[in-house]
């Protein structure tokens, strides 16, 4: 079996995880909760063997390197950081009510690989990318990355907890953050059924169709239709949004926990954020060429996600925020990082263009 | 020179006025509204000035000047008072960051000293086409296409920078008195108002515990101070007062990048060079367009060579070989690819890009292996001809194609004008007459050999290539590295150490030895809390 077959294994995993914590959730059966840790386990031993093995497999390509430098390869291990956060975190708090909200990200991950249609072939390294700073920016960038997940996830369930009325703007900042994931990823499936599965168009998907078949179609009554259904999608969620913190109270998981998970998953984040995200690429672009900084697009996102985690911890330390106003902060962090991450590679040119889709 | 020295003692008076009168000013606004002390301290600066203004024969039209100075002197105190509540406000610091962030936004989404039509373009899809020509001129005019060196934008950066120092500076004294302070005994009755609070009722006398407690508190990593009264004894220790000091570390770090990138902007040198092989170049190229710089050195490019990968047009290395002449002569040669520059006396030279000369530049070398016969090195221009030893055949290099490839009429063209695949078209004749005509391509080895057992491999199209070098000098650089660490250094200390405090209070009652067990950390309480509890275990 080759990288990708171990790889193959671990996505369905951890779908079938993801279904079984959620199922965990509903139902409240004990079974089913070890059921999906037990998966959750061998899938991210499979994906850990997945990972080595594309090492191994790049070095009889003769390129020999980190699989770490394309956005699939990139976007794995994102998921493998989030997987091991997770386990972690299930086995020093000894609850299994995390994984419904986690392995979700894992999930949206892994669907946006496939959604998207990215290249998932070892290429060899362009030359600005041969150097030793590659491993350490990379892997720094995306543990930070993970850890920033977990924090969004925590500070997610800490808003459906803490908020009650649905006229609360903390409420409604959580469910607009919630169904837009949910819509972006729903466009993206319908893209792929429509171009992949039914008219099997050539083209690399997200580059050439993203939301062609459903807000950006051609025909008007499609674009009117899903902006319909996209409203009607949030407002339901608005409406039984309750029933999601009724699950979440029935775990007894206390909000002091979440908040402080949240602050804890930051403060590790953010330092590696800073050294090996910030440092390490300032330092690696002034060794490359001869700039260490030069606010172009993937700098200035991650300049912007800095400051927002800044602003949590000073807001915390220094102003004593704590609550939904800290735990908004926190949800807007992420979506700085994914950001940071997908937008900038997706919609915006520079110099990081190698993560990017062509 | 007379007019200067007059202008510069007009200068003097009014900065000596404005101040002479900052105390003056300061003691006013402490003492009563008009008192006499009050009026004094207005009038005491008038005849010192008035001296000064006669001494230095500084004319009498400047004295409005030199009354506003001393106005300003006598109000500056309230002023600053105001200015520095202004910036060592927190509220700022959030609106700042906010303001910093937002605006970041923006300039990612209109590109950057891009091409005006992509942007204007942009524009056209969010406000309509027809508003789009006013709108773009509005953004432009606002310095939004190079909106990271507009004036606004630096000065949101200047506001920050001032409000981080004056932030830190406002709190800096508290700090340090809580990091000098040493810790004293705790008053009776104060330990159970910690957060970290233990009470532990034990069998024995005082002596006992004694020990047990000074390994309860090594286990920690502090060295307690004792203290005994008639009613109880006391153990207490602080450590890593020092650690409260990390998040200035870190701003000051941030003010060190800064004033690293502002020297190297306004004392660096940020250009290129384009260096055809074999040649000599003692000047580099201003980025903006303001002309050359001489570098005191000559540098010459000896050769560059694009590596690809196997078989395909990914590009494996760029590699520029370089050679460093000062007076005349060989001073450094070094290779430089993409992720390892050049340096030589404050300048650095990185491979950015490369490029081809215009057509019949450079050098064709060939390495010739006649059948039977010794292996040559030849260097010809296109057209010029050789004799293929142990035969009557005349190879003559009729073509140079820097990347050919064959269409499906197998007609030979150029896929790109770089030098992914070159090759040369090699006609051989005997007596006048053709007897093959042959492409030798540089990648595939195959077409190296040629009928009748003969080789021909092309080596180089030497000086048909240009290397892009980036040229830089940032005498600010080491700073920027400087603050680097220090933001790690800070960073570490800000988000993973704390300020611990801990009191052991003991005091024996009935033949029980009560234990009260009371700490604070500023951070990280609750794991503080938890090896407490731990540790606390073995005195029991």
């Amino acid at each position: 079996m080759g990288s990708s077959e171990f790889f193959g294994l671990a996505t369905i995993g951890y779908i079938v995880a993801m279904m079984f914590y959620i199922t965990y959730l509903v139902i409240k059966n004990k079974t089913i909760g070890i059921i999906g840790t037990t998966i959750t386990v061998a899938s991210f031993v499979s994906h850990t063997a997945a990972f080595i093995l594309r090492w191994v497999e790049s070095y009889q390509l003769g390129m020999g390197r980190a699989p770490l430098t394309n956005l699939f390869e990139s976007l794995t291990f994102f998921v493998w950081c989030l997987i091991l956060g997770y386990l972690i975190i299930e086995i020093t708090y000894k609850t299994r009510s995390f994984g419904a909200f986690i392995t979700p990200i894992a999930g949206m991950a892994l669907g946006f690989i496939e959604l998207s249609g990215i290249s998932k072939d070892i290429e060899p390294l362009m030359p600005a990318l041969q150097s030793n700073w590659l491993l350490a920016h990379v892997m720094m960038s995306f543990i930070s990355y993970s850890a920033f997940a977990l924090s969004f996830a925590t500070a997610m369930m800490y808003l459906i907890l803490k908020t009650k009325d649905k006229k609360e703007p903390f409420y409604i900042f959580w469910i607009l953050a919630c169904g837009m994931f949910f819509i972006v990823l729903a466009g993206m499936a319908i893209d792929f059924i429509q171009f992949k599965l039914i008219t099997k168009t050539s083209g690399e998907l997200i580059t050439n169709f993203l939301f062609k078949a459903t807000f950006r179609a051609e025909s008007p009554f499609v674009v009117i239709t899903s902006w319909l259904v996209s409203i009607i999608f949030i407002l339901g969620l608005w409406q039984y949004g309750y029933i999601l913190r009724n699950t979440i109270e029935y775990f007894k998981i206390s909000e002091k926990v979440l908040e402080d998970l949240t602050y804890k998953t930051i403060t590790i984040g953010f330092p590696i954020f800073t050294l090996g995200g910030l440092i390490f690429g300032a330092v690696w672009a002034d060794q490359a060429w001869g700039v260490y900084w030069s606010w172009d697009p993937k700098e200035t996102w991650s300049l912007i996600t800095w400051l927002i985690y800044a602003f949590f911890l000073h807001t915390r330390y220094i102003a004593g925020w704590r609550g939904n106003r800290i735990a908004a902060v926190a949800v807007s962090g992420f979506i700085a990082v994914i950001f940071t991450y997908l937008g900038v590679n997706l919609f915006l040119s520079g110099l990081h263009s190698y993560g990017g889709m062509k | 020179m007379i007019q200067l020295g007059h202008i510069a003692s007009v200068i003097g008076l009014v900065t000596g006025a404005f101040l002479i009168n900052i105390p003056l000013g300061y003691a006013r606004e402490k003492s009563k509204k008009y008192s006499l002390k009050w009026f004094v301290l207005i009038h005491l600066s008038i005849p010192f000035m008035i001296a000064a203004r006669l001494f230095l024969h500084v004319e009498f039209k400047y004295v409005p000047f030199i009354i506003i100075g001393a106005i300003c002197g006598q109000f500056s105190s309230k002023v600053g008072d105001k200015l520095f509540k202004f910036f060592s406000s927190v509220k700022l610091a959030a609106v700042l960051i906010a303001v910093i962030a937002f605006t970041s936004i923006i300039g990612t989404i209109i590109e950057q000293n891009g091409d005006p039509q992509n942007n204007l373009k942009l524009i056209e899809r969010i406000f309509g086409i027809s508003s789009a020509p006013n709108i773009y001129s509005i953004f432009y005019s606002l310095g939004f296409m190079d909106m990271y060196h507009s004036i606004w934008f630096i000065a949101i950066l200047v506001l920050f920078c001032l409000n981080l120092i004056i932030c830190s500076l406002d709190r800096l004294p508290r700090i340090s008195k809580i990091v000098n302070e040493p810790l004293s005994p705790l008053k009776s009755g104060a330990a159970s108002k910690f957060s970290i609070h233990k009470e532990l009722n034990l069998k024995g006398n005082i002596e006992n515990y004694r020990g047990k407690i000074e390994i309860f508190f090594k286990k920690l990593g502090f060295y307690p101070i004792e203290a005994a009264s008639d009613i109880e004894t006391q153990f207490y220790a602080q450590k890593g007062a020092f650690t409260r000091y990390g998040i200035y570390v870190t701003h000051l770090s941030i003010i060190i990048i800064l004033i690293g990138s502002v020297i190297g902007v306004f004392f660096g040198f940020d250009g290129f060079l384009n260096l055809p092989e074999g040649e000599v170049s003692d000047v580099a190229f201003h980025k903006n367009g303001s002309g050359e710089q001489k570098l005191g050195f000559s540098i010459r490019c000896d050769d560059f060579n694009v590596e690809f990968y196997k078989d395909t047009d990914r590009p494996m290395r760029y590699i520029s070989w370089l050679t460093i002449l000062k007076y005349n002569k060989e001073v450094k040669k070094q290779v430089i690819e993409v992720n390892t520059p050049l340096k030589y006396e404050g300048y650095t030279f990185y491979q950015a890009n490369y490029g081809p000369m215009p057509p019949g530049k450079g050098v064709i070398v060939l390495r010739v292996t006649p059948n039977g016969e010794a292996e040559e090195i030849l260097k010809l221009k296109v057209g010029e001809s050789f004799n293929l030893a142990g035969t009557n055949l005349t190879a003559t290099v009729v073509q140079f194609a820097p990347a050919l490839a064959f269409d499906k009429d197998w007609k030979p063209f150029n896929y790109t004008e770089m030098m992914n695949n070159p090759a040369v078209f090699v006609v051989f004749k005997e007596k006048e007459e053709t007897k093959l005509s042959w492409w030798v391509q540089k990648r595939y080895n195959k077409t190296w050999e040629i009928p009748g057992g003969h080789k021909i491999e092309l080596i180089d199209n030497w000086g048909g290539q240009y290397t892009g070098l980036q040229v830089r000098k940032d005498p600010g650089v080491w700073l920027v590295y400087l603050g680097f660490m220090l933001m790690v250094i800070g960073l570490f200390f800000a988000m993973f150490t704390s300020h611990k405090k801990m009191w052991v209070i003991m005091s024996s009652e009935k033949g029980r030895v009560i234990i009260n067990i009371a700490a604070s950390a500023n951070k990280n309480r609750t794991a503080f809390e938890e090896k407490i509890d731990n540790l606390s275990k073995l005195l029991s």
